[in-house]
């Protein structure tokens, strides 16, 4: 299909479900692209997996109730950051077994919830692949609402969540709330993840939080980049990803998920510094001593100014 | 009033006693080595200055006043493993984040705190290096950035905690001069470190820890060996003795 076609697809009013999915697909992989640079620079890459499949239990009792599926996800996953987050603080376990615990639990109490509702077995293949069909207008606005939220906390403890993941011990000292910060950290991740469930589905959505964070991450040694380019590749993913699936018939998750793992294996490749073939044809191997990091710069240099007291 | 206090200090771990009865003062202009083996607890002592622990009795007094974290004027360098150095931040934003605290919640780093920044990379002379990813420096330039993040709250008490650790002996020289400096600038700079020579060589006064204090004066007055034997548990022919005899 033309990308023409699919234009024209977007617009045509007997398929407005496809245009919202595009909305809500391209939004969450924006929101998770910028949470997921914490995510990826603090190595909680487990902790996101936990957080969304602790959602699934929410989820499945608000489908069981006929609730708000999102509001459910939220409540879900909130409740199992917390209870990671205070279970973690007893150190005779670490904290990679806490998640691993709550993890496999919240996912199987959803499953046996879920197994309760009549004509389970579909919905299960929603939730767990996600679908661009049958998205409410209600939650294109709650997404989009959510979304903005989510952006304007991490812009408002952007500084403290760089200190915490900098060094815990050192903002301990200067008195940041370290224990609530990890929580709001948390939490955010879990709005994320739930406002990306509907679309991607549970078992993948993990990969918005991950993929273009890494990705980004290769292509630049600077966060404020970082954190730009990472939702412009999650956003470019879910785009490119919703056309192809919508042009080859194949399922939007996993398509979407496939193109941002692409763009990964492009930055591993070509990343301008550090991707594996640039460095190869940027760098002939040189003789001699080539560890000019070591040199002791510490005497001044010319142009340096002197030592204040 | 003394720039740092401790007083009949009592800290357990685990239920398990690590710190008894410990007294430390110290002054302005004082570069303080703090010696110990493994586990005698020197971080330990360091945590309760910053009133990171709870202590099981006694008391800390920092600039006459009870330690609290944040409120108090104590720069902490703590060791550089602590810090995650592959984290894409320049130098100047690596120093910048050791004023968080002060800068407040909602806020934006101001005039001030960018002159701070800018006075703390000088101290260190780091000023040419400020914009470079903190991850690309050597291991004594990363101890020195952990320093400049420390002084950028111009604090007047210093806590290093082992910052000779990997580097070779002509980083730790120049380290060693700028933290005698640091010291004769007005600050009291306590530092722990498992390196003799470059604490006798540099300090200008010794504490001898193990549990408790074993012995607390200038390094010229620690000359007798026993005091050695029973703080790190060695023998008498250990060559820890010989170093000290020939210091």
């Amino acid at each position: 299909m033309s990308i023409a076609d699919f234009l024209t697809d977007l617009f045509n009013p007997d398929l407005a479900f496809l245009p919202k999915a595009l909305a809500i697909a391209v939004m969450s992989s924006i929101v998770c692209g910028v949470v997921g640079c914490y995510v990826v620079l603090r190595g909680m890459a487990f902790i996101g997996d936990a957080v969304a499949h602790a959602v699934f239990p929410g989820i499945a009792v608000a489908f069981v109730l006929q609730g708000s599926l999102v509001l459910g996800g939220a409540v879900a996953g909130v409740v199992t950051a917390l209870l990671i987050a205070v279970f973690s603080q007893n150190r005779r376990v670490k904290e990679d077994s806490i998640i691993g615990v709550f993890l496999v639990g919240a996912f199987a109490l959803g499953i046996v919830i879920i197994s309760q509702a009549p004509g389970y077995a579909g919905s299960l293949q929603q939730f767990l692949f996600g679908s661009i069909t049958g998205i409410p207008d209600r939650d294109l606005y709650v997404v989009g609402g959510a979304g903005l939220v989510i952006l304007g906390l991490v812009l408002a403890l952007h500084k403290e969540f760089v200190a915490v993941c900098l060094d815990r011990e050192m903002s301990r000292s200067m008195g940041l709330p370290v224990f609530w910060l990890d929580i709001a950290l948390y939490v955010l991740v879990t709005l994320a993840v739930v406002i990306s469930l509907q679309t991607i589905g549970n078992i993948l959505v993990l990969a918005l939080l991950i993929t273009p964070a890494a990705a980004a991450r290769l292509l630049t040694d600077r966060l404020g980049v970082m954190m730009l380019l990472a939702p412009v590749l999650g956003g470019t993913s879910a785009l490119v990803g919703l056309y192809l699936s919508w042009s080859y018939d194949t399922p939007v998750g996993g398509t979407i998920v496939l193109v941002a793992t692409i763009g990964f294996l492009v930055a591993w490749l070509f990343a301008p510094r550090h991707g594996l073939l640039t460095r190869r044809w940027r760098r002939p191997p040189t003789q001699g001593p080539t560890d000019d990091s070591r040199a002791p710069a510490f005497a001044p240099e010319p142009g340096s100014s002197p030592a204040v007291g | 009033m003394r720039a740092l206090e401790v007083d009949g200090l009592d800290v357990d771990l685990g239920g398990r006693p690590v710190l008894r009865d410990v007294r430390l003062h110290l002054d302005r202009g004082e570069l303080v080595g703090l010696l110990g083996p493994n586990g005698a607890g020197k971080t330990t002592l360091l945590r309760a200055v910053l009133a990171l622990i709870r202590t099981r009795g006694g008391r800390v007094l920092v600039e006459g006043k009870p330690a609290r974290p944040g409120r108090s004027g104590i720069g902490y360098v703590p060791q550089r493993h602590e810090f995650s150095w592959d984290f894409p931040i320049s130098v100047e934003q690596a120093v910048m984040s050791g004023r968080t605290g002060r800068i407040g919640l909602l806020r934006r780093p101001g005039v001030a705190d960018w002159r701070a920044v800018g006075d703390a990379l000088d101290r260190v002379q780091l000023t040419d290096l400020r914009r470079r990813p903190a991850g690309e420096l050597s291991g004594g330039q990363r101890q020195r950035v952990l320093v400049a993040r420390a002084l950028a709250l111009a604090p007047s008490i210093l806590l290093l905690d082992e910052p000779f650790t990997g580097l070779d002996m002509p980083t730790q020289e120049l380290l060693g001069d700028l933290f005698v400096s640091l010291a004769q600038e007005g600050r009291a700079v306590l530092m722990t470190t498992h390196d003799l020579i470059a604490a006798v060589d540099s300090c200008t006064r010794l504490v001898l820890l193990n549990g408790r204090i074993v012995a607390d004066g200038r390094p010229a007055d620690l000359q007798d060996a026993d005091l050695w034997t029973r703080t790190f548990g060695v023998s008498a022919t250990s060559p820890l003795l010989k170093l000290v005899r020939a210091a």
